[in-house]
């Protein structure tokens, strides 16, 4: 059983890690960190330069839990990705962060966390940034 | 002292309120369209073209203006944030731009870049003033013949001096004088190359083809290649430069000014020569040569003085002698013949009100651009977050709608998904874009100057050649056809005599 984080450089994505450490511990689980992208505008602020990885592994490292970072980039939604892996492999729990969402912007553009809580086939742990 | 009376005239048609807003639209769309790589000032022009018809042809050439001065800046911001140049003639500031910014000077690049540009497009656009009356002066006494070489020469100089491979470039203004060709012949009458399909008896409208290749052709090869990879954008807060920068950047403008002007004044000048010529001389002079590669400021301020120097550069063989040297220029002369203006060098004393109006816009433009770009750089960077299927989708309705209006025919859009898909074509296979777009536009005029000339002698091929402008001009095109030859044969083995003997 793995523990899966929706990864993304932000305070938001920083909160979500931390909670997912927790968690990994008190299952006695491997994290699995997910960051994705749809890749298709010119610059993405969601998608996680590599000297952002090599910290998050470096800290999970330090931290002792056994860990996998996956990179994907392949014109999908973020939404869809993770709740694809959780479906097919063997995940206990994902962990992602919310926020605030205008109405408009939710209209707009959807919410990817509803998208997770709502389709996700385990358990969703859901931590805001203070 | 006429045509500064002129050019206040101008002025004073600006800088009405509502002049000054179309001004400020331009220069807004202008730097936009310039800081997203793949979509140039010359797809704009063309897609904006239909949406001008309502306008009087002062504002919408106002607008242009604004346009084509705000891609150059928009280009900058691109290459110095992102490592991707936004136009091909940013390319040198993006190697140490986008250096300075990855050591957390992006600030100082983005300054040095936005007040460059503003300095070379100023004094870029004085010359324009002085050097344009004397040259229309001098391109008035030319007659048909002459016109006739001038405009061969024209055909040259973009296929076989820009660009990579001179057969490509052939090739690209062969397709673009045959699609220039195709319609009723205005002296015999006769059609051609209308395959009896009566609706292609007026030819094909120049905007269709403009909005086809650059705007469906670049959204098709888009839509072909979408390299699914982000990038990351450097933060930057506002622009500025302390002290030292400013020691260190104003000899880079002027010297950068001084290449650009001038080549982009030449029928084959273009943006990139200068910028690279400008890049390597501040590499030569600097005080600091160990920087350059590693983020060298001279290197960002220079070549960007010259980009825009060169941009106002271009601007005089357009206005004085109807001669289009880049492709935005290529495009704004077509919108003067959708307003029924004559390109040429009458320009200047037919539309006067209208050339002053729009070379004063350009004064006002890039002082619009320098307080758009140099506090708002980080809020146009986040136009590269827009995802490419949005922006792209956006730019065929545009396409589309745009080339309908022309003349509101559901045959016009067959024509642009055609032209679209040769467009396609043509990046496929690495054909340059320009010598199309040159022929298309001037390849019609080029046939009525040379029909004229023959007219007058009667058909005889001696009446080809007028004066001494055309013998000259013959000469430079066989000097640019032949120089391969003449390298080979000439230049290397003088050379080598040189370094033996």
């Amino acid at each position: 059983m793995t523990v899966l984080v929706g990864y993304v450089p932000s305070p938001l994505g920083e909160v979500a890690l931390a909670a997912a450490v927790e968690q990994a511990r008190f299952r006695d689980e491997p994290v699995l960190v997910v960051n994705t992208s749809r890749g298709d505008a010119y610059v993405d602020p969601r998608l996680a330069p590599e000297a952002d990885l090599d910290r998050v592994v470096r800290e999970l490292t330090a931290a002792g839990v056994p860990h996998s970072v996956r990179q994907l980039i392949r014109g999908r939604d973020a939404a869809e990705e993770i709740v694809e892996i959780a479906e097919t492999e063997d995940v206990s729990l994902v962990v992602i962060g919310i926020r605030h969402r205008s109405p408009v912007g939710k209209l707009i553009m959807g919410s990817t966390a509803q998208q997770v809580l709502l389709d996700a086939p385990c358990p969703v742990l859901a931590v805001k940034a203070r | 002292m006429d045509n500064l009376a002129s050019l206040l005239d101008g002025f004073a048609t600006v800088v009405t309120p509502m002049n000054l807003l179309i001004a400020l639209l331009g220069v807004t769309i202008g730097t936009a369209v310039g800081v997203l790589p793949g979509i140039g000032p010359a797809m704009t022009v063309a897609l904006l073209l239909p949406v001008t018809y309502g306008m009087e042809p002062a504002q919408a050439f106002i607008m242009f203006a604004g346009i084509f001065y705000g891609g150059m800046y928009g280009g900058s911001t691109t290459s110095i944030l992102l490592n991707t140049p936004g136009e091909s003639s940013s390319v040198i500031t993006a190697i140490e731009g986008n250096r300075m910014a990855r050591a957390g000077r992006a600030a100082q690049a983005l300054a040095t870049a936005a007040i460059g540009s503003f300095i070379a497009g100023t004094i870029g656009t004085l010359l324009l003033v002085l050097v344009a009356p004397p040259v229309v002066a001098f391109a008035v006494s030319l007659g048909a013949p002459d016109y006739f070489a001038l405009m061969l020469l024209s055909f040259v100089a973009v296929t076989a001096v820009l660009g990579a491979s001179r057969v490509r470039g052939f090739a690209s203004l062969l397709i673009g004088l045959v699609i220039g060709i195709v319609g009723i012949d205005a002296v015999s009458g006769q059609q051609r190359l209308t395959f009896g399909v009566p609706l292609l008896a007026d030819g094909i409208d120049v905007v269709v083809v403009a909005v086809g290749i650059f705007a469906v052709g670049e959204a098709l090869w888009i839509a072909a290649h979408l390299r699914r990879r982000a990038a990351e954008v450097i933060g930057v807060g506002r622009p500025w430069m302390g002290r030292q920068d400013w020691k260190r950047s104003w000899k880079p403008w002027l010297r950068g000014t001084a290449y650009g002007f001038p080549f982009g004044a030449l029928p084959a000048g273009g943006a990139e020569i200068p910028t690279f010529l400008s890049y390597a001389t501040e590499k030569k002079l600097s005080k600091h040569p160990e920087e350059f590669g590693r983020g060298a400021i001279e290197g960002v301020a220079g070549p960007e003085a010259a980009n825009n120097a060169s941009a106002a550069g271009t601007l005089v063989p357009m206005l004085a002698i109807g001669l289009p040297t880049n492709a935005t220029a290529a495009v704004m002369l077509a919108a003067f013949q959708q307003y029924g203006i004559q390109p040429g060098p009458l320009l200047f004393e037919r539309e006067s009100a209208l050339v002053w109006t729009l070379i004063a816009s350009l004064f006002v433009g890039n002082l619009l651009l320098l307080v758009l770009n140099l506090p708002l750089a980080p809020a146009w960077a986040r136009l590269l977050r827009i995802p490419r299927p949005y922006l792209y989708a956006g730019i065929l309705f545009f396409a589309s709608m745009g080339a309908y209006a022309v003349n509101a025919q559901p045959f016009d859009l067959f024509l642009l998904l055609t032209l679209g898909l040769i467009g396609f074509g043509m990046r496929r296979f690495g054909l340059p874009i320009l010598p199309l777009i040159v022929g298309v536009i001037l390849g019609p005029r080029a046939e009525l100057q040379g029909r004229r000339a023959l007219q007058l002698s009667g058909g005889e091929l001696h009446g080809l050649v007028g004066g001494w402008v055309s013998w000259l001009i013959y000469a430079v095109i066989a000097v640019v056809l032949l120089w391969p030859l003449l390298g080979r044969f000439v230049v290397r083995p003088l050379r080598g005599r040189l370094v033996t003997g």
